[in-house]
């Protein structure tokens, strides 16, 4: 814009500017702290000049947290739920905008409920569904007195009990179970013209066909948006991977950052702390940095 | 909007609905209803039944003053997050729309804080605000005992508050610079011919404008800070020091899977619960009000 307020310009690139600071500032102070020894880093106040023990203190915050099989957890959890919720929320939203059935609002409320209670809220009892994912079955053959049936005509006693409890589905299942991307997806699939529906079905192209070849290569743009954002949010998840996975082989690397908080009292290692942040706030900011460009075109759009 | 063109057999539309519905009802409706089903009944920890004893749960959660404490913190903690991550987004998202030179730059390094996982930027921010090393120690050198998280709670619940903010304007700021642009230039031209000036404008056309976004954050901002805050309690000050940050969240984790006190923890989401909804309906129907949809 065409315009001159030499005051305002300036006001606007110092504020920014101050926005910029503070914004950066964690991931240097943590860099910087990352590259020091033990005894630079409880300096007070700590040299903003770079230490020469990085690679030192990223080795053994890799080790000592053993992040390597952890950030491998946490890839295959994030990846699980990004996947999961995609090819998931596609399918109801397809189910929703192009099919007349009876129910067809009350799936889409129910599906709606669920957006306003996160898994934290619910943590207890989801926590005791996973130790036995057929509970909600056994319980239901019960009261309806099927099992009671079931056992009289064959004598087989029905006793339904799968544990997911540290396994990677019990990490990934209830984490997919949110409608957060049925709306995404419902919300494209309504601009989507009718004519290429009528096409599509004149040349006889049945509902599947039309999903698989039509709608999704349209909705490409959304699938990389959602796949990016759940695969972030899962990355991310602390309360329930602390929870089911007691077992150390599946663990996060996120929950692990915890071991390496200096104890009160103990010897203060921040530089090791620090760079285990580092490595594993390096994964998710990556995403964010590849995905940007098209992140933002994504949500903004760019004809002025 | 309704779709002209359907697939005429339902039994089919049904079944892409059911692995949704399947993973809902599993995950969501299930636990959702045990945790009503508890909260009204005494349940042994380890199994063995369960007795029923109607609203006592809540009665003896509600008259302990560990648990109203956890309340106020929590709504403390939301208000004040919320606000500053808001505020400042928005001032910042505001700027970076004039599009004055260098405004890319900022376009792409503000919106970093979002991907960075809570529980890590808490451990980031409890060495940049440790009380011996790092930054505040310059400050507790000059002022001795003017800063300790550790030990002071008024202290520990600014952590938390700084940390939480922190990642939530890089989010926020998403959402608002998108909503910024999207307003058409020629709209704000025609307003600069007019004569009005920056701020002018700003009031006038844009914030206006911008309403439905501002609603929206709120909504998200408010909600999140009840259960993303969790990460961040954990690492920073894991509810102390003396419960001043003893959040619903971490209250529910810490007397459930801690304590073993199902039945309390589970009494406690569905108040947690209750209060979320609340917020949620009392935001769309007192500020939605207020709100410009074109």
């Amino acid at each position: 814009m065409v315009e001159r307020t030499p005051f305002l310009n300036f006001f606007t690139h110092l504020i920014l500017f101050i926005g910029f600071v503070f914004c950066i500032a964690p991931f240097v102070v943590v860099a910087i702290a990352a590259s020091h020894n033990l005894k630079d880093v409880n300096d007070v106040p700590m040299s903003l000049l770079p230490g020469s023990d990085f690679w030192v203190n990223i080795k053994t915050a890799w080790t000592t947290a053993d992040l390597g099989p952890k950030l491998l957890n946490s890839f295959i959890m994030a990846t699980g739920v990004a996947a999961g919720k995609v090819i998931i929320s596609a399918l109801t939203a397809f189910s929703i905008v192009y099919f007349r059935y009876p129910g067809r609002m009350l799936i889409f409320w129910l599906i709606f409920i669920t957006l306003m209670l996160p898994l934290e809220v619910r943590i207890v009892p989801t926590y005791a569904v996973v130790a036995n994912v057929l509970e909600p079955y056994q319980a239901i053959l019960d009261l309806t007195g099927l099992s009671w049936l079931i056992e009289k005509v064959s004598g087989v006693q029905v006793q339904l009990s799968l544990g997911l409890l540290n396994s990677y589905s019990g990490l990934i299942l209830p984490l997919v179970a949110t409608a957060t991307g049925t709306f995404l997806y419902r919300q494209f699939f309504l601009t989507v013209p009718d004519e290429l529906t009528e096409a599509a079905r004149m040349d006889g192209a049945g509902a599947l066909r039309f999903f698989i070849d039509i709608l999704l290569p349209l909705s490409r743009n959304n699938m990389a948006a959602l796949g990016t954002i759940m695969f972030l949010w899962a990355w991310n998840q602390y309360l329930w991977p602390l929870l089911i996975t007691t077992d150390q082989s599946h663990t996060m690397a996120v929950t692990e950052l915890k071991q390496l908080i200096p104890n009160v009292g103990g010897v203060p290692e921040w530089h090791i702390a620090m760079a285990g942040t580092l490595i594993v706030m390096l994964p998710p900011l990556i995403v964010v940095v590849l995905m940007q460009r098209w992140f933002v075109r994504g949500l903004i759009a760019t004809e002025k | 909007m309704e779709k002209r063109v359907t697939f005429g057999k339902w039994t089919i539309g049904i079944l892409f609905a059911v692995p949704q519905l399947l993973l809902i009802f599993t995950f969501f409706y299930w636990p959702a209803g045990q945790a009503v089903y508890w909260s009204l009944t005494l349940q042994q920890p380890w199994g063995g039944g369960n007795i029923w004893v109607g609203l006592d749960n809540f009665r003896s959660i509600l008259s302990n003053a560990d648990y109203w404490n956890s309340i106020t913190a929590s709504l403390v903690f939301a208000g004040i997050s919320t606000g500053l991550a808001m505020f400042i987004a928005l001032v910042l998202a505001a700027l970076t729309d004039r599009q004055l030179a260098g405004s890319r730059l900022y376009r792409v390094v503000l919106i970093w804080p979002y991907g960075i996982a809570a529980p890590a930027l808490a451990m980031a921010f409890r060495f940049i605000l440790a009380p011996e090393a790092g930054f505040m120690a310059v400050v507790n050198r000059v002022w001795p005992g003017f800063w300790d998280p550790g030990l002071d709670g008024a202290d520990a619940m600014a952590s938390i508050i700084v940390a939480f903010s922190w990642k939530y304007v890089g989010y926020n700021f998403i959402f608002f610079l998108a909503a910024f642009q999207a307003i058409p230039r020629s709209l704000i031209e025609a307003a600069a011919m007019d004569g009005s000036g920056v701020i002018r404008r700003f009031w006038d056309i844009q914030f206006p404008l911008i309403t439905p976004t501002i609603f929206f954050l709120l909504v998200i901002n408010i909600t999140e800070s009840f259960q993303d805050s969790f990460g961040i309690v954990d690492i920073m000050t894991a509810g102390g020091p003396a419960n001043a940050t003893n959040l619903m969240v971490y209250k529910i984790y810490s007397d459930g899977f801690k304590g073993l006190d199902y039945s309390g923890a589970a009494a406690q989401s569905i108040i947690l619960m209750l209060l979320i909804v609340v917020l949620t309906i009392f935001q769309f129907r007192f500020i939605e009000r207020r709100v410009h949809y074109r």
